[in-house]
Parts: structure tokens; C-alpha cells; sequence
């Protein structure tokens, strides 16, 4: 079922997502899309993720409209200004995608081009009101559009922070988001149900689908690293020693990823599963968290 | 007061290649001060230049070499000097540098990296800055300026992602949102931060025709 459908009807949503590889081999995009297809409601394609330059987001969530999947355009604001973002979101329209991710990206100096310009001609919010204008049939210095857009527009928010300031910036900024035409949001990875529970105490009156993020773990190592390094990704210790003991990492990632999905399920509108390398794993995910 | 920093010494040998004779050229101001391009640094430069085997064909300070009539008049009385040599090259800021350039017709190299300060400071110097972006958004973000405390310049808050309220560009340099968040809270001004802001113009961020003259254009229009 596509996206918005799904989130339309009240259906709980399974979204995962794709990284396009840096060249031109498209192989493992199109292995991934056929064991995918029909299992998932919508395949996010990152775009330069990291700030590492890579084959782009629209042409690969192209090809996905082609295989019959429904993507969903991640774009920055990072490399682009307004008229090359209004530009390729008219390109995405006519490739026949129908879903928009509007994120900021992270800064160049932290991807493999140190060197770059970073834009952020418009930020986050204001890409959102824009996509929304070409929805409206107007660009953004108000000309008439032949032939609008028709876009399903999402975010992202982070629902645990380590500040009371990012926390409320969070809140504030997808309530800001909603006002100016985000329909579904997407989170950073979740894996402490109460905390999430929290943010949705707060984020539930808004009335906006919130597809909760999962990445399942494949070592120690890497929840350590995450905690250290990702903005707003808790491994609790016991899930980082149950990965240490594990003797078949895969199997016991996948295990705690299955039951976060079910705890989290009450709580939230659809998962956003990212699999990091695992993409053609994802349906086994599903099938453990009850959902195949 | 802009800040320099010198270029590696093989940068500069490699603008004078195929050149023999050098004049070189100081500045008391900002140069002086950010230990660039003042006497000191103009001596120990003349040193290493001939280390190198140049001829250096003279040397002076000037305060402060923005000024062109100033440089022009101080300039004068070494303009034999100044003719012998194949080029000049001018310790301080890209500012000196041009005018330099736009009052002696001989090849002008610049010795020094201007430092980007990320916005004016003021007079009287402090850690606020102000991008001159010629569309003031501080009622909207508690008097701090998002364009210069985020490192996005992200007008509509923050980024997501910082971590114990420090930027993901460096650990040292605190979240500009996770800042306004607290100020706007201090004075009871959350809403705020539900405001929408626009898309920028950025025009306003280029100079205005008439102001790209200085107050000093009269002296400078001169012949």
C-alpha cells in the first residue's frame, strides 16, 4: 500500500530505508526493491547521507517508482538553494514520487567533502512551506505553476534529547513543522520505550502519524559508538550487554528490534525501520515483530 | 578590525617565481596587531625572502593601508624603490591588499589569509556577531543571533544534531538554538519559538550601490 494510503486509513505503517551507494552500481538498489516489494509501505532514499557524496536520492527513488515501490525523497537543505530544490522536487513529481522527507542534513565538514559550501538557502521549515506552495501550484516568488505538485510531506523529530532545551526545541519546532504542512514525521532510532512514551505524551496532541525510528543493533561496539556519537540515541547498558553475550549478533539485533516494534507499537503510527547494511533483512524483522 | 594570519612562506615564494627584485609592504593596524604584517613581521619576512634569494628593494609600515590616500602619500618618497621591484608583497588583510592594488601599477601579492570572524563584532569587541544581514530576525530569537550562533545559520530552530547542547560542527561551540531556547524561556517568550520565519532574502546581505564607496571617497576620487 502506498504512504499515504496507509497512514490515511489508520493502518500501522512500515517504512524502511535506502542508501545509495558513491557510483553508479545500482545493483544491490535493485536486489533490495525486489525483495521489499509488497512488504513495506514506503522505502526512504537518503540523500547524501552523512554529507557523504553518493549516486542522489531522486534518481534512485526513481527507479524504486519503477519496480512499483512508493519512496520517499529524503532531501536536504544542505547542498542546494531554492531554485535547484524547487527544481528537483518538480523533476520527483513528474518521475511520479510522492513523498518528500524535508530534513536540514548534516554539516559538510562532517562527510567526505570537508571542503564543500554548505547552502541552507532555506531551512527545514521553510522547505516544508515550500513544497507546500508547489502543492498550492506556486512557487516560491509566487509564479504560477503549470502543473502543480502533489506531495505527502514528512520530518523528522528526535523524541529523546539529552537537554530540556533540545527536548522542548523538538516539540516546539514539529508543532512549527505540522503548521506549515508536515503530515507524517519519521524519528531518529528509539530504543527506550518510556522515554518515547514521554515525547508522545506531549507530541500525541498534535494528531500527526509519528512512524517510530528502529535501527537493530548488530554488535556492542556499534551501540557504544551510536551513544556516543548520534544525537539522540540511547542504547540502554542491559541491551548492550545482551548484544555482548549474544553468540549470533544478528539474531539476538533482530530479537530486541522485534520487541521494541511491538512495545513501541501502541504508542506511535508506523516504525521506521533502518537497517544499515541490512536492507534485504528487513522482512524477517517484520515477520518477528508480527507484522509480515 | 580584521584578522590575518600569514600564508605559508612556500605560497608566497611561489607567487614571486621568475622574480627577482620585491618591495615589501606592512600595515599598523589590524595587521600589527594580529602579529602579521607589522614591522616585526615585515623584518623577518625580508629575512627569509633573501634566505630565499630574492632582492627586497625596500620595506615600510603604513597605518594603516585601507587608507589609499594615506598609501599613496606615504608611498611617494620610496617610489624609486618601489619601481625597482618586479612586484610588492603586502603583509595584512585582503581590505589592504586591494588598496594597495588600486594605487600602484605594479603586480600586488598578498602575504596574509584574511581570518573569517563569522560577522562584525563592533566596536568594542564581544562574542555577538552580526552577519550584516540587513533583515534583523533578534525579536523573534531572544537577542541572539541565529545566523551567526548556528553554524546552519538555520532561522526556524534547531538542527537535531546536537548533542549536551554543543553543535554537531564541534564539541566547542555551544548549540546557538539550545542558547535562544533558554533566553526566550528567561523572558517568557517560548512562543516564539512557534513562530514561522520565511525564506530570507538575501539580498540584503550585498552592499548597497552607494555605500561600496568609502567615507573616504572624496580623497580617493581625487586625482
Amino acid at each position: 500500500m502506498a504512504l499515504r494510503e496507509a497512514l490515511d486509513k489508520g493502518k500501522f505503517a512500515v517504512t524502511t530505508e535506502v542508501g545509495p551507494l558513491k557510483g553508479t552500481d545500482t545493483t544491490e538498489i535493485v536486489e533490495v526493491a525486489e525483495i521489499l516489494h509488497g512488504k513495506v509501505d514506503g522505502v526512504n532514499v537518503t540523500d547524501q547521507q552523512s554529507a557523504v557524496m553518493r549516486l542522489g536520492s531522486l534518481a534512485t527513488c526513481s527507479m524504486l517508482v519503477e519496480k512499483g515501490m512508493d519512496p520517499v525523497f529524503q532531501m536536504t537543505c544542505r547542498d542546494r538553494n531554492r531554485i535547484a530544490l524547487q527544481s528537483d522536487l518538480l523533476s520527483a513529481h513528474v518521475f511520479g514520487i510522492r513523498n518528500v522527507l524535508a530534513i536540514s542534513g548534516d554539516f559538510p565538514t562532517l562527510g567526505d567533502h570537508i571542503d564543500a559550501k554548505d547552502v541552507y538557502d532555506l531551512d527545514t521549515e521553510q522547505l516544508i512551506w515550500t513544497i507546500n506552495r508547489l502543492n498550492e501550484g506556486y512557487d516560491l516568488a509566487d509564479n504560477e505553476l503549470q502543473g502543480k505538485t502533489d506531495f505527502f510531506v514528512g520530518a523528522v523529530v528526535k523524541p529523546v534529547s539529552d537537554t530540556e532545551a533540545s527536548f522542548e526545541l523538538q516539540l516546539a519546532m514539529m508543532e512549527k513543522k505540522i503548521n506549515v504542512g508536515a503530515r507524517f514525521f519519521q524519528t531518529q532510532a528509539v530504543y527506550d520505550v518510556d522515554a518515547f512514551e514521554k515525547f508522545m505524551k506531549r507530541a500525541g496532541q498534535f494528531n500527526v502519524p509519528v512512524l517510530v525510528g528502529i535501527i537493530p543493533l548488530k554488535s556492542a561496539g556499534m551501540a557504544r559508538y551510536m551513544n556516543k556519537n548520534v544525537s539522540g540515541v540511547f542504547v540502554p547498558e542491559h541491551m548492550i550487554n545482551d548484544m555482548a553475550k549474544a553468540k549470533d549478533k544478528m539474531a539476538t539485533g533482530f530479537e530486541i528490534a522485534a520487541r521494541l516494534i511491538n512495545d513501541l507499537k501502541d504508542l506511535s503510527q508506523g516504525v521506521h525501520i533502518m537497517a544499515i547494511g541490512w536492507e534485504k533483512k528487513v522482512p524477517e524483522i517484520l515477520q518477528l515483530a508480527n507484522l509480515a | 578590525m580584521l584578522r590575518s594570519e600569514q600564508k605559508p612562506f612556500e605560497e608566497i615564494v611561489g607567487y614571486l617565481e621568475g622574480e627577482d627584485k620585491v618591495f615589501i609592504l606592512g600595515c599598523d593596524g589590524c595587521a600589527q596587531s594580529s602579529q602579521t604584517g607589522g614591522m616585526p613581521q615585515v623584518l623577518v619576512m625580508k629575512e627569509r625572502l633573501e634566505e630565499a634569494g630574492k632582492t627586497v628593494t625596500g620595506h615600510t609600515v603604513i597605518d594603516f593601508l585601507c587608507q589609499k590616500a594615506l598609501v599613496a602619500s606615504r608611498l611617494q618618497p620610496l617610489e624609486e624603490k618601489v619601481m625597482e621591484a618586479d612586484s610588492l608583497l603586502v603583509l595584512t588583510c585582503g581590505v589592504g591588499v586591494q588598496s594597495v592594488a588600486a594605487m600602484v601599477k605594479k603586480p600586488v601579492y598578498p602575504g596574509c589569509n584574511t581570518i573569517n570572524l563569522g560577522g562584525s563584532r563592533g566596536e568594542w569587541q564581544g562574542s555577538e556577531r552580526c552577519m550584516e544581514c540587513g533583515d534583523c530576525l533578534l525579536f523573534y530569537t531572544g537577542g541572539i543571533c541565529p545566523l551567526t550562533a548556528c553554524s546552519k545559520s538555520l532561522r526556524n530552530g534547531a538542527c537535531g544534531g546536537a548533542s549536551d547542547g554543543k553543535c554537531e560542527v564541534s564539541p566547542e561551540k555551544p548549540c546557538g538554538w539550545e542558547l535562544i531556547y533558554a533566553r526566550l524561556k528567561e523572558i517568557g517568550r517560548l512562543d516564539l519559538l512557534k513562530k514561522f520565519i520565511p525564506p530570507k532574502t538575501w539580498n540584503t546581505m550585498r552592499p548597497r550601490p552607494e555605500i561600496l564607496s568609502t567615507s573616504l571617497w572624496a580623497l580617493e576620487q581625487r586625482d
